[in-house]
């Protein structure tokens, strides 16, 4: 069947196999294997071919919760379990997940595999540090117990690893206690992209901070932004309201984003913002997944599809580094219109993890030919300043760009020699960043 | 809220056995395979279930239905719903050149619901009260080439439940067809999925809506009504030709 990611590009070919049980999946490996390189999908929420390869084993059957403690707060559920059931389940006890990417409708497995940032990378880092353990069922059928003791290699090349070591079957996590799912918002707009940095550095006490970024202002307004600042309230009711969702039926012309309607919804957008009230107080879900009620957005860009651009720079190079990002995106004819910027903390010691110290931008961009140049030049520059692109939205990256970037890569691929010998978890990416053959 | 779900490891009973736990209904579950019934009884229970309890029977043996309904009954007291989920789609090559297989096909995807639902029909009269809704199937509307052992069983539990339903309304009981139309579970693992296809989380979203607004026959999605009768209209000289 045809598979692709959360960018609809690119799409391949692939067999999928959904087991219905653990035990169907186990089956599937070890003497008894049948298939060839396979990897593992969770939502398909990555962007590009992360979770596409010639086989792809779906989680999607892995979606029990297993144990909850709701006085410790640690849960351990199914790899498959989205991270929308897991807000639903522990919410009304008084608990929160510690990271939240920018959609509800990740998998477990995909968090981990991917090592997903939230708004509050800087107070809270990436969602593995809140990750006790987990079964990790390798292609020779033995399914092993991962945490920061036990196989830690195993550990740190899983998490982050992008499914190349074996397949997450379950783990377990330590969740936070919230005083409120209701969030106290303040939205500062920033004149530009020096006037946006320093107040996410002067905010850093803030628990979750974001900013939008107007990639179409040039010249003095060059990265004119909204930075969004959060806490939970302090008491509040613990239930959500549900909210009315849309949807994007099917792709949509490809001029329907275009230069002039981006410009305006932008203008437009920045003037709402000027003249809200500070705090407002939201329900969580509109602060952190703004986009999920518009089901299938990504149609938005067309049945060609889009890329997202994410990289990190270090704080010493970052100001100059995506400056110079932002100019060369908004002279180019074929530029993202928003895009997001926000600070991390340090980096953790998961060999292929993205997040590093410093700033990330990540910025979208329609699928068309004038823009596979226009991010090799991106690449320059960010390699230029010490930055690296993010695993889980990359489609096109090449072998040196990644290499020149992760310099754990190696002992990575060590590790992935010793988990699975027979290299059986292959996705296309991996192929093509020459981590497996 | 008391429920008893047969067939309850099946991707669409899970699902709607989720949506009564967050209701944090009281449930009582028989399948036949006892790991995956302990690991969806913690699931419920972390989900938001008053109570979870089950009962490990493979339903093609209609020797042990009436106990393991007579468990069902004294762990819940009372049953306020019964949703009959277990059925198999099998292959029709085979089952229309093996009698044998026909039979077990038939005895899983008809006899053994009707057998179930005389031990309920007990339950329920001597209640008074109850909803009874068991999963049948729009193959069940009209017999098709592809897939007409599989049909004919899900019709014969169509028909037996219109008769029920009339049967059980002195006694204040509610019977309910519920017909999917195609459903993305394991069930249909091997096909290719296209634009007409449902999940099963909104099959079961459908069914506890269908059973609290109580309704007759729950086509899902809607639209399978439709397209259902469209097929029921085309004449029998054009229709035998057809292989759909
Ligand atoms: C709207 C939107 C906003 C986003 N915002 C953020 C954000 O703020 N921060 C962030 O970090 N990311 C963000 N992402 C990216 C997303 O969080 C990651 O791509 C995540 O990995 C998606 O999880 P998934 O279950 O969809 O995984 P998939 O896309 O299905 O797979 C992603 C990777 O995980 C591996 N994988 C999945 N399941 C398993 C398993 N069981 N065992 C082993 N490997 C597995 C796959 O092989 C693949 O390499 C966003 C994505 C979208 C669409
Ligand atoms: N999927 C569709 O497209 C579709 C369309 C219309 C109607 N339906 C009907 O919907 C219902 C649920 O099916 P599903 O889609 O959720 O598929 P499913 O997940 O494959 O469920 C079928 C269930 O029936 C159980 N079962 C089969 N024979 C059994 C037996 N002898 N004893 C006990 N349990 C038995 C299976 O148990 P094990 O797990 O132990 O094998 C399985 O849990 C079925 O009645 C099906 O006919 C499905």
């Amino acid at each position: 069947m045809q598979l692709h990611g959360w960018g609809r590009f690119p799409g391949v070919t692939a067999e999928l196999l959904e087991p219905p049980t653990r035990e169907s999946i186990q089956k599937l490996f070890g003497t008894k294997k049948k298939h060839g390189p396979m990897i593992a999908r969770g939502a398909g929420r990555s962007y590009g071919d992360s979770s596409l390869a010639d086989t792809v084993l779906s989680s999607r059957f892995l979606d029990s919760f297993l144990e909850f403690n709701a006085t410790t707060g640690i849960i351990k559920c199914g790899a498959g379990v989205s991270m929308g059931a897991l807000l639903t389940v522990i919410i009304p006890e008084g608990f929160f997940a510690p990271v939240l990417p920018g959609t509800k409708f990740v998998s477990i497995g995909g968090a981990i595999a991917a090592d997903i940032h939230g708004k509050n990378h800087h107070t809270d880092g990436s969602f593995c540090d809140h990750v006790r353990s987990f079964s990790l069922l390798l292609s020779s059928g033995e399914i092993i117990q991962c945490s920061r003791d036990e196989n830690r290699d195993a550990f740190l090349a899983t998490c982050g690893g992008m499914g190349l070591t074996g397949i997450i079957i379950n783990a377990t996590i330590s969740l936070h206690k919230v005083s409120s799912v209701f969030i106290k918002r303040n939205s500062i707009v920033a004149k530009d992209l020096d006037d946006c940095m320093d107040l996410i550095d002067q905010n850093e006490d803030s628990k979750h901070s974001f900013a939008w970024l107007d990639c179409l202002a040039r010249g003095k307004s060059l990265g004119r932004s909204i930075l969004h600042l959060a806490d939970h309230c302090a008491d509040g009711p613990q239930q959500p309201k549900s909210r009315v969702s849309l949807s994007v039926p099917f792709g949509t012309p490809r001029f329907f984003l275009n230069r002039l309607s981006n410009k305006l919804f932008n203008n437009a957008i920045y003037e709402m913002w000027k003249h809200r009230k500070n705090p407002s107080i939201v329900n969580y879900d509109s602060y952190f997944f703004p986009l999920d009620n518009i089901r299938n957005w990504n149609r938005l860009y067309g049945s060609k599809g889009f890329l997202q651009y994410q990289f990190v720079m270090p704080s010493s190079s970052a100001r100059e580094g995506i400056r110079e990002i932002l100019k060369i995106v908004s002279e180019s004819s074929t530029g993202s219109f928003i895009s997001v910027l926000k600070k991390f903390g340090n980096a953790n010691q998961n060999l292929l993890s993205f997040p590093t110290a410093g700033y990330t931008l990540a910025l979208d961009f329609k699928n068309e030919p004038s823009v596979f140049p226009l991010l090799s030049k991106l690449d320059e520059v960010l390699l230029a300043h010490g930055g690296r692109l993010y695993l889980a939205k990359d489609s096109r990256m090449s072998e040196d760009v990644f290499k020149a970037a992760y310099p754990n890569w190696e002992r990575f691929v060590e590790i992935k020699k010793t988990l699975d010998p027979s290299n059986t978890f292959v996705s296309h990416q991996s192929m093509r960043l020459g981590l497996t053959q | 809220m008391k429920i008893l779900i047969i067939g309850a490891t099946s991707a669409i009973a899970k699902a709607s056995a989720r949506l009564y736990a967050a209701r944090k209904a009281q449930l009582f579950l028989i399948a036949r395979n006892e790991e995956l019934l302990i690991e969806l009884k913690e699931d419920l229970m972390i989900r938001g279930a008053h109570s979870v309890a089950y009962y490990v029977l493979d339903l093609s043996n209609q020797k042990n239905h009436g106990e393991a309904l007579e468990q069902a009954r004294q762990s819940l007291e009372e049953i306020d719903i019964a949703l009959l989920c277990h059925g198999s789609l099998p292959d029709q090559e085979t089952c229309e050149n093996d009698y044998n297989r026909a039979k077990e096909e038939i005895n899983v995807n008809g006899l053994s619901i009707i057998s179930l639902c005389t031990e309920l029909s007990k339950v329920f009269k001597a209640q008074q009260s109850g909803v009874l809704a068991a999963i049948t199937s729009v193959a069940g509307d009209r017999g098709r080439q592809p897939n007409f052992i599989y049909g004919a069983a899900k019709s014969m539990v169509s028909t037996y439940l219109q008769g029920l339903r009339g049967k059980l309304l002195a006694h204040k009981v509610h019977v309910i067809d519920i017909k999917p139309g195609l459903v993305d579970s394991p069930m249909t693992s091997k096909f290719d999925k296209g634009l007409l296809w449902s999940t099963p989380e909104l099959v079961a979203n459908r069914i506890v809506r269908g059973i609290d607004r109580k309704n007759h026959t729950v086509y899902v999605p809607g639209y399978w009504r439709i397209i259902m009768a469209t097929v029921c209209l085309i004449p029998e000289f054009i229709f035998k030709r057809l292989k759909i």
